[in-house]
């Protein structure tokens, strides 16, 4: 699954920097192109896109540096989100 | 952008074909348009007869109604429930995406084309995105509603009894609303063209007043849901140990001043009290620069920086703009949250922002 996400991840960001060449690792913020806009919508694109909230505590800057820590996160997130959905 | 403003997003945009009858669906702004307030600031909105008069005649005429409404959508759906309005919608997008995007879900739900639309908001912010985004459109000045609904394209060119149960006939179409999985924000592009003007400055007395209403209504952007009265924020604007900074922005006039922050100085800890935002400049992204500016100042003066966070869920947006300006959690009770930012890697302003510091 994460491949996937990580791919899917990686699709939406570079729809939104079309200009930029992007691997999975590489750093979001290190390359400056990341505004509170932007930080918005990855946000809600991920929670939109997998069907989870993120929760408070994982909302730090370390989780969304690279499509491969967003993949990691949405894995940490979804299992929570399915226990959510069986309550 | 020239001086005299977004040209372009004047209220009478005609786009090609003014014939008679071409506006099919209008899409309404709600905070200052269908209704006399702020939402988020203040649950005692006044719906304005004459807007909800023109809706209920339109509706009756066959001409379709939506919403483009930056607003938290449970809260506001819940208001136009208890107003009895929420019927007259199809398709409400009630989010902070882009209006114009918001427009772009509208026309692909009801399979009209862009041209069909008519967009009403009083602010020409939103009608030059929307101008800006979707030119096709029709943009109106709520100040203008009257003679715009007077001209042809808002005549319908045929009333048969089909088209008073049109609404109803799109209705039964919507089987499952799979719209808005998309958040598309205001683009970069349009900002850039804006130039919005930034500007922080330590509160003086003249501005504390706005201050005070700030602190007092923004229920959803403020960071630690406290509140200070005139008297209070009048103390902290002097005291020697504390920072009372305001953020105002020259664009669409009418918001003057958006944010307020309080510090509270320590030799070797600066502790952020309080931040609050207009939730309707938000989603410009300005947020991250004011976080950022006192980030910077905390660096330059060598103290560590920590942010009392009280989580709402209404102020999430805000929590997301403190995550990714690089602050962390430290401590937690309950919902209430402290922050500590990390100083080493402090990002520049967007392009599109002309920051301004006034000492």
């Amino acid at each position: 699954m994460s491949d996937n996400v990580q791919e899917q991840v990686l699709g939406f960001i570079r729809g939104r920097l079309p200009d930029v060449e992007l691997s999975e690792s590489e750093d979001i913020f290190q390359l400056g192109f990341v505004n509170s806009l932007f930080a918005m919508e990855l946000v809600m694109f991920i929670e939109k896109q997998f069907g989870l909230t993120i929760p408070n505590d994982e909302l730090q800057i370390d989780n969304f540096r690279t499509a491969k820590s967003m993949a990691e996160l949405v894995e940490r997130c979804a299992p929570l989100a399915a226990a959510a959905e069986m309550a | 952008m020239t001086a005299e403003g977004p040209g372009r997003s004047g209220a009478s945009v005609l786009p090609g074909r003014p014939a008679r009858g071409r506006i099919k669906c209008i899409v309404w702004d709600l905070d200052g348009t269908l209704w006399d307030g702020v939402l988020l600031e203040d649950d005692l909105v006044t719906v304005r007869p004459q807007v909800a008069e023109h809706i209920r005649r339109l509706d009756g005429l066959g001409i379709l109604h939506s919403i483009a409404s930056k607003n938290d959508r449970e809260t506001t759906l819940a208001k136009l429930r208890a107003l009895g309005l929420e019927d007259l919608f199809l398709y409400p997008q009630i989010t902070w995406n882009s209006k114009s995007s918001s427009i772009q879900l509208i026309a692909k739900a009801l399979n009209l084309g862009l041209d069909a639309f008519a967009f009403v908001d009083d602010q020409e912010f939103e009608r030059a995105e929307v101008a800006h985004g979707t030119p096709e459109v029709t943009c109106v000045d709520i100040t203008e509603l009257d003679e715009a609904l007077g001209r042809p394209e808002f005549q319908p060119r045929f009333v048969t009894d089909e088209s008073a149960r049109r609404r109803e006939m799109y209705r039964a179409q919507i089987t499952r609303d799979d719209l808005g999985r998309e958040f598309v924000g205001t683009s970069d592009e349009f900002l850039a063209e804006l130039q919005m003007a930034f500007t922080i400055q330590p509160a003086r007395r003249e501005d504390l007043q706005r201050a005070e209403e700030l602190t007092v209504r923004t229920n959803q952007l403020n960071a630690t849901g406290r509140t200070y009265s005139y008297e209070e924020l009048d103390v902290l604007r002097e005291s020697p140990d504390h920072l009372l900074l305001i953020a105002s922005t020259d664009k669409f006039g009418a918001y003057g001043k958006i944010g307020v922050v309080l510090v509270e100085q320590d030799a070797q800890v600066w502790h952020l009290r309080m931040m609050l935002m207009s939730c309707r400049v938000m989603s410009r992204g300005v947020g991250m620069v004011l976080l950022n500016h006192i980030m910077r100042l905390a660096r330059d003066a060598g103290v560590a920086l920590l942010a009392d966070f009280v989580e709402t869920g209404r102020n999430r947006m805000m929590q997301v703009t403190y995550a990714f300006a690089g602050f962390h959690e430290v401590s937690r009770d309950g919902a209430r949250v402290v922050l500590a930012a990390d100083l080493a890697d402090l990002q520049q302003p967007p392009p599109y922002v002309r920051l301004e510091i006034l000492g």
